[in-house]
């Protein structure tokens, strides 16, 4: 009897076994399948049963709202998170359970993170080898691993000289640098998590034909995004998940905006701002001659009570420089700031703070985040006077006004008790977009303020900017993403190489008026025009 | 399904209770094994002997843990507690009355201030890592303590001043009710004041503490002055229950210092730690350097046992942090 069951059983099983198989061999054309994936995080569901797909060869976009878990999900392919127990997951045809990056590598899968770290006092060929330096005996080969790295970048079309140290490249080549290292692993699929978040716009179109080229060399990518115009430019299907749930995937071709935005939000949704207008009053803020040798030339400008004020340029011309400046946090050498009319003096942020000034800063793990501390110690930084009882800070009020602000900007996170690095990009963001608006500012300053942001939250913060834009406050942006700046702005101050190009009002702001602008100071150093020529000759570009 | 969730969170419940309590855990298992193995580890003496015994490098520990939270350390409490003992010692000797105690008291903790201030002024103006400014002060806060008690012990015979160390509140010895205050206090000003939250904010993210408003600099030079305030505090209490400043006392006491701290969860990396649990912390070195003697565990065999518990408290601490 107990062994009849026994051997029906295992029959059964070789059954499913059998099943399985076949399912396998139909869908051989994908290089990964995920089947029913979860992961739990304490007090948080982060992945719920997900199923996912990856066609050989192709551009696999992945979206949806902030903390719905699309990097979790990349972080267990790439075996830094272990899944939760039910699920599984093939690589190309083969059960696939990474324990650690290298496995996932050797595998023949590659990522390149939302935050890129490389050792910025090695060269571009060092990293390019770190830990797995070609050697000649007990010696590193140098010379080789130069000329394999160049030849390298040299296919994928990414100008530059191998042993240029990492601290002297921009944040663009390195992205580009930290794909091409991905395909040097003989990568099947290379996943992108967020890649242009810190780009500017023509370095996206760059990265854009990198990532086709690629995708020529029949290597699978996965790529986030919260950016609905790269998903359609370069994507060939694109699957959403929503709030750790897998919704659907489909080919980009056969799919509009407006239906995946649904897919994502659950809900129609405009994907324009349209901002309404406010009245603008008096001059607030006035900036003189601001001067800072090496970064910054010459800053002259004003913003008004009500006006929102952006500032474009590419990466390099000293935006960030000039708000830093204006804070206090590097402050310039010569030239006057008035508030009010009246000439202040800003050495220090403390300074600005006085004179209520907030400061969203360009680089969230830099100078945003405290990662080891909690939500409510990150939001209430700036000023704790208003928490405190008799000297002591009250936690219950800090708690409280924590918790009114994560319900304002629906920040995803099981408590604000919850440390802050465990929070998902775009919710870090939010929490430090809190931070300064519980300083109740004058003026603010906005430096990338939506980087890492999703499409539903971004419209939040809008109408978030311009709610205070019409409680009076001066607002300052700093942004690469054009649309942003020309839909929010009342006037634009572009910049480029450290100098102030001109203003333009927002009726005569058009994409191409600012992109002539930017663009006049910027010519590419010597030793790159070089190379790039060097390329067309040999016809490789 | 619903059963599965719920037994998923209790457990996840349980593992951050055990984070956060694992060493009082730790430290109440390990005082019962002693009290069984021992007869009269659990006396009321013995608890007190044991206090008294914490209460000096354990008010110690609690600056460095200031220190520590900030992403610093201070490696020099132990000479600065020889050169307070010294200089509280040559005050008090042959005087009478609680006035010259307390100039005693103050003095040893204004010495340890100024060695503080020292410290602090080179770790936030300087921008030298305090782990060598520290380093640094521990080499000269003992040469100076050697160069004024010419090497030798000096007397502290002054009887209001030995009943300090000696005498008793209610039956708890002063040592300890001067740890239970200063505990108090700290724990108040770590977790209570704004100055504590930018001793955290420094620590967990030096550039956004900047931008945030907070003066780097001044609430550094403050963590110093208070470490070496409380290591002068130290000194004087143990000038009172040893009858005698002496150069050569707190050798090492700097380290199990630092090891309360660590041991009690605090992280070497900044922007975590607390006053009561560095007092675990303390009362774990206390319990097992008495534990270890009355057993008579071979002194060497201690010193290993010892370092063996720091590092496997760093490494719990950097497991803790890794998991996901
Ligand atoms: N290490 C962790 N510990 C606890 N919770 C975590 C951890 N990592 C992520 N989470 C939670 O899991 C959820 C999913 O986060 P994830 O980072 O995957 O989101 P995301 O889709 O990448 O969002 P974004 O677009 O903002 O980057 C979030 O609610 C987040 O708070
Ligand atoms: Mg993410």
């Amino acid at each position: 009897m107990k062994s009849k069951t026994n051997s029906i059983t295992l029959l059964f099983s070789n059954f499913t076994q059998l099943i399985k198989t076949i399912t396998l061999m139909t869908n051989s054309d994908c290089i990964l399948e995920m089947i029913n994936v979860s992961k739990t995080f304490p007090g948080v569901k982060a992945l719920d049963k997900v199923n996912l797909s990856i066609r050989k060869g192709s551009i696999h976009a992945l979206m949806g709202e902030n903390g719905a878990g699309k990097s979790t999900l990349m972080k267990i392919l790439y075996g830094l998170y272990t899944p939760d127990a039910g699920g599984e997951i093939f690589f190309d045809g083969k059960p696939f359970n990474p324990k650690a990056p290298i496995d996932a590598i050797h595998t023949g899968l590659a990522m390149v993170p939302q935050e890129i770290s490389p050792s910025a006092n090695l060269s571009v060929a060092a990293n390019f080898y770190l830990g797995r330096e070609i050697k000649k005996g007990i010696l590193m080969d140098q010379s080789a691993m130069n000329e394999k790295t160049n030849d390298i970048l040299k296919e994928l079309g990414i100008p530059m000289s191998v042993e240029t140290l990492m601290q002297n490249v921009s944040v663009a080549k390195a992205q580009l640098l930290a794909i091409a290292t991905a395909v040097s692993y003989d990568a099947k699929l290379i996943i992108m998590d967020e890649p242009t978040t810190a780009l500017t716009e023509s370095e996206v179109h760059q990265l854009y034909r990198i990532v086709k080229k690629v995708q020529e060399r029949g290597i699978a990518i996965i790529y986030i995004s919260h950016k609905l115009g790269e998903v359609f430019e370069l994507s060939d299907e694109v699957s959403v998940i929503r709030d750790g749930e897998y919704i659907g995937t489909k080919k980009t071709t056969d799919i509009t905006k407006e239906e995946l935005i649904n897919m994502m939000v659950g809900r129609d949704m405009d994907e324009m701002f349209q901002r309404e207008d406010v009245i603008i009053g008096e001059t607030l803020l006035e900036v003189r001659n601001l001067s800072l040798p090496g970064k910054f030339h010459d800053i002259n400008f004003s913003v008004r009570k009500g006006e929102i004020f952006g500032i474009a340029g590419l990466v390099g011309a000293g935006r960030s420089e000039v708000v830093e400046a204006l804070f206090g946090y590097k402050p310039a050498e010569s030239g006057e700031i008035h508030l009010h009319g009246k000439k202040i003096e800003i050495h220090k942020p403390c300074d600005a703070i006085k004179h209520r000034i907030g400061f969203v800063t360009e680089d969230r793990k830099l100078t945003g985040l405290m990662l080891n501390m909690s939500v409510t110690d990150n939001m209430i930084m700036p000023e704790l006077l208003p928490y405190e009882k008799h000297h002591l800070i009250s936690e219950e009020l800090a708690r409280d006004v924590a918790n009114s602000m994560k319900d304002q900007l629906r920040i995803k996170t099981p408590t604000v008790e919850t440390i802050i690095g465990n929070l998902s990009g775009g919710n870090q963001q939010k929490v430090l977009i809190a931070r300064w608006l519980l300083l109740e500012p004058e003026i603010l300053i906005l430096d990338e303020p939506t980087k890492g942001i999703d499409i539903g939250a971004k419209a939040e913060i809008y109408k978030l900017i311009v709610e205070l834009a019409r409680l009076g406050k001066a607002i300052i942006i700093v942004s690469s993403e054009m649309l942003e700046l020309l839909s929010l702005s009342d006037r634009i101050m572009v910049m480029a190489e450290g100098r102030e190009v001109g203003i333009v009002d927002r009726d005569n702001a058009t994409q191409e008026v600012i992109l002539e602008m930017a663009a006049g100071g910027d010519v590419p150093s010597q030793e790159e025009q070089e190379l790039e020529s060097e390329y067309q000759t040999q016809g490789v570009a | 399904m619903i059963k599965e969730a719920s037994a998923n969170a209790r457990k996840t419940h349980y593992t951050e209770i055990l984070n956060k309590y694992g060493m009082l855990l730790i430290l109440i298992l390990l005082f019962s094994a002693l009290s069984l193995k021992i007869d009269g580890f659990a006396s009321f003496r013995n608890i007190f002997s044991i206090l008294e015994q914490v209460s000096m490098f354990g008010i110690i520990a609690i600056g460095v843990t200031f220190a520590i939270v900030t992403g610093g350390i201070d490696l020099s409490s132990g000479a600065v507690v020889a050169l307070a003992s010294v200089v509280g010692a040559s005050i008090v000797t042959g005087t009478e009355g609680y006035g010259m105690t307390i100039f005693a008291f103050g003095a040893a903790m204004f010495v340890g201030s100024i060695c503080g201030l020292i410290n602090g002024s080179i770790t936030a103006y300087g921008r030298i890592p305090p782990f060598i400014a520290t380093l640094g002060m521990m080499t000269m806060a003992r040469g100076v303590a050697q160069l004024v008690s010419n090497g030798r012990p000096i007397d502290a015979s002054s009887d209001a001043f030995t009943s300090i160390g000696d005498g008793s509140i209610f039956g708890v010895p002063g040592l300890v009710v001067i740890y239970v205050l200063v505990a108090i206090t700290c724990h108040i000003m770590m977790s209570r004041m704004s100055f504590g939250r930018h001793v955290f904010a420094i620590g967990g993210n030096v550039n956004t503490a900047k931008i945030c408003g907070v003066n780097v600099e001044i609430t550094l030079l403050k963590v110093y002055i208070l470490a070496g305030a409380l290591a002068g505090l130290a000194g004087a209490m143990l000038t009172s229950r040893a009858y005698a400043g002496n150069p050569t006392f707190g050798n090492m006491w700097e380290l199990d210092a630092i090891a309360a701290a660590v041991i009690g969860g605090t992280s070497l990396a900044g922007g975590v730690g607390s006053v009561p649990m560095c007092i675990v912390g303390a009362l774990i070195i206390g319990v097992m350097n008495k534990g270890l003697n009355m057993l008579g565990v071979d002194p060497y065999w201690q010193q290993i046992i010892k370092g063996m518990i720091i590092i496997g408290a760093v490494l719990l601490d950097a497991q803790k942090r890794k998991k996901a």
